[in-house]
């Protein structure tokens, strides 16, 4: 039998849910109208007033909002919700050098948490599993946000965070681990370490799902895992700027439930018009009942499509298929956001390399690893060996500050990285997922 | 004491560790007909510095820059050893007596007999030490 964590929500007729999702679209433009100086003015050039909402339809008269936004306004100029309504702060890097800061009020961290109350429901868990949460606590959304909607269902919560993999494999054991939420490649990292250590996930653990994300993967891989680990994978979808992460397939696995009276999906071509049906195009978030930084037609930059039928499992609300690309060259490194732009930045900061670079990604098992090629400056070339590792070592240690992911680094001759060639050249991706 | 004729020129190349690098500083320096007396490569993971002695260090700078290299001058001085077992310990513990700190070394056998390349902290106080010990310096006009 389907288990609904918010019955009445989650299998609302889809004509009584786009009521609502008008209603509650009105009252945010309303909101940010009045509240937003930003959003304000941002209407006004593009010759757009609240009144002009008539139906839910008309999201499209509205003009987006970009990470440069995010960004440009850096730290708090976005928020509309004074600082003593504010009960958290998220940060994230960002494009360049500047990171990105979400704030959340007590109602916004409850409908976070409501949101994967539900999501982790509709794939099977509740009262009585135990869930390894193996995504990063800290500045980063993961952690804390499964952390958060698995105790709201009544499951056991084992904040067991990245790393130290030997030990997460024992106490999957010894805690009788039932699921787990951390990017696909970190699971089967944990698979392949067990089996180092003499254990079978399928046969030695009571792990049955994985709730998996925060980076691109496969059809090919969940089959992979899901026969490999014996348990069933589901996709989870969410960035920083929406909360974290939100919406997870059901165990249907056909898609990922987008909450519709907690967000409203577009799926655009790159003039800005909605897709037909069944194509891809760039998907566009509106958070319709976010209160201390509201986001309106914000362009995730993500390629997916999206279905708006009705779901097998009961569940009235829209549907987006996994993830397949970017529309920018963003990379995803072990579930962390990196832009090629941030390494530029990083690198326009150290005076003994050059601004060009490269970047290889590779897969080392199931694990990602970033090499960056930098060109050691004519002026900063010294012949002792000890110099040249310190400036390798100090070049290491400002991306890792800059990326909040762990690099090594190349120094290669000056005038040897490409130059013109483009985005092509300056990263090589050769992972194969 | 005059310490300056014995301060050799030494050139140094950053190179990166692949194939082929090494062959194309030397041939460079053929066509200049630069003449390379001794040479040493100290190599970290992934690149490596050539160090060169040669008969005319600023021709060889010249056009290892031109072709995009990252080359510097570096002060180094010769120290004679008899080519013989023992030479070396000879010469060690002259070094280790003086308590010259030495950043790197190597060696080269040639005509005029076993001579090792000292790469010193502070290569004037290392000149007056070595002579005054009884070690023989060679001049940096032997070599340009
Ligand atoms: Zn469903």
């Amino acid at each position: 039998m389907t288990h609904y964590w918010n019955p009445r929500i989650e299998t609302m007729e889809i004509s009584e849910l786009e009521d609502l999702q008008f209603r509650l679209l009105k009252t945010l433009v309303y909101r940010l109208y009045s509240f937003s100086r930003f959003y304000h003015d941002r209407m006004d050039e593009n010759g757009v007033h609240p009144d002009d909402i008539g139906s839910l339809e008309d999201i499209r008269k509205l003009p987006f909002m970009l990470k440069k936004d995010l960004r440009d306004n850096y730290p708090d100029g976005l928020f509309i919700a004074p600082q003593d309504e504010i009960v958290r702060y998220h940060v994230s890097s960002g494009t360049t050098g500047k990171p990105t800061v979400v704030g959340y009020t007590e109602q916004d961290l409850n409908r976070w948490t409501e949101s994967l109350a539900r999501a982790l429901s509709s794939c099977g868990m509740g009262r009585g599993d135990v869930m390894q949460v193996s995504y990063g606590y800290g500045l980063f959304t993961g952690g804390l946000g499964l952390h958060y909607g698995a105790e709201r269902i009544g499951a056991t919560v084992l904040p067991a965070s990245v790393g130290n993999t030997e030990r997460q494999v024992e106490m999957m054991i010894d805690l009788k681990v039932t699921a787990i939420a951390c990017t696909p490649s970190y699971l089967l990292h944990i698979g392949e370490v067990a089996e180092k250590m003499g254990i079978s996930i399928k046969n030695d653990t009571r792990l049955r799902i994985g709730v998996l994300g925060a980076e691109p993967w496969t059809e090919q891989m969940r089959e992979r895992i899901e026969s490999w680990l014996g348990i069933r994978a589901y996709d989870i979808f969410g960035t920083s700027e929406l909360s974290g992460p939100l919406f997870t397939e059901c165990k249907e696995q056909k898609g990922i439930h987008i909450w519709g009276d907690l967000a409203y999906a577009e799926v655009l071509d790159e003039s800005g018009n909605e897709v037909p049906p069944g194509k891809e195009g760039e998907l566009v978030v509106t958070m319709l009942q976010k209160e201390a930084l509201p986001i309106i037609r914000y362009r995730t930059g993500d390629i997916t499509k999206v279905e708006r039928s009705k779901c097998s499992c009961g569940r009235s609300h829209a549907r987006i298929h996994r993830i397949t690309g970017r529309v920018d060259d963003m990379l995803i490194i072990r579930g962390i956001n990196v832009f090629p732009s941030q390494v530029e930045y990083a690198l326009m900061e150290i005076p003994e390399v050059g601004e060009h670079f490269q970047i290889v990604v590779d897969r080392k098992g199931a694990l990602d690893e970033m090499l960056v090629r930098v060109e050691v400056k004519k002026d900063s070339f010294s012949d002792k060996i000890t110099d040249l590792m310190k400036i390798r070592s100090s070049v290491e240690h400002r991306l890792k500050n800059s990326l909040n992911v762990s690099c090594s680094v190349e120094l290669v001759e000056p005038g040897s990285l490409p130059r013109f060639e483009g985005k092509s050249k300056k990263v090589i991706d050769a992972r194969k997922i | 004491m005059e310490t300056d004729e014995y301060c050799i020129k030494q050139i140094s190349v950053f190179s990166e560790n692949k194939p082929g690098r090494l062959a194309a500083i030397a041939k460079a320096l053929m066509e200049k007909k630069v003449n390379i007396l001794a040479f040493s490569i100290a190599e970290a993971d992934g690149f490596g510095v050539v160090r060169a002695l040669v008969d005319k260090p600023e021709v060889a700078h010249s056009i290892l820059s031109s072709l995009g290299f990252n080359v510097a001058f570096t002060e180094v001085i010769a120290v004679r050893m008899k080519d013989e077992p023992g030479g070396l310990y000879d010469i060690a513990e002259i070094l280790g007596n003086a308590g010259i700190n030495i950043e790197y070394s190597y060696a080269y056998s040639g005509k005029d007999g076993a001579v090792l390349i000292l790469r010193v902290d502070n290569s004037k106080d290392a000149i007056e030490k070595i002579i005054n010990l009884g070690a023989t310096l060679l001049k940096s006009s032997r070599f340009h």
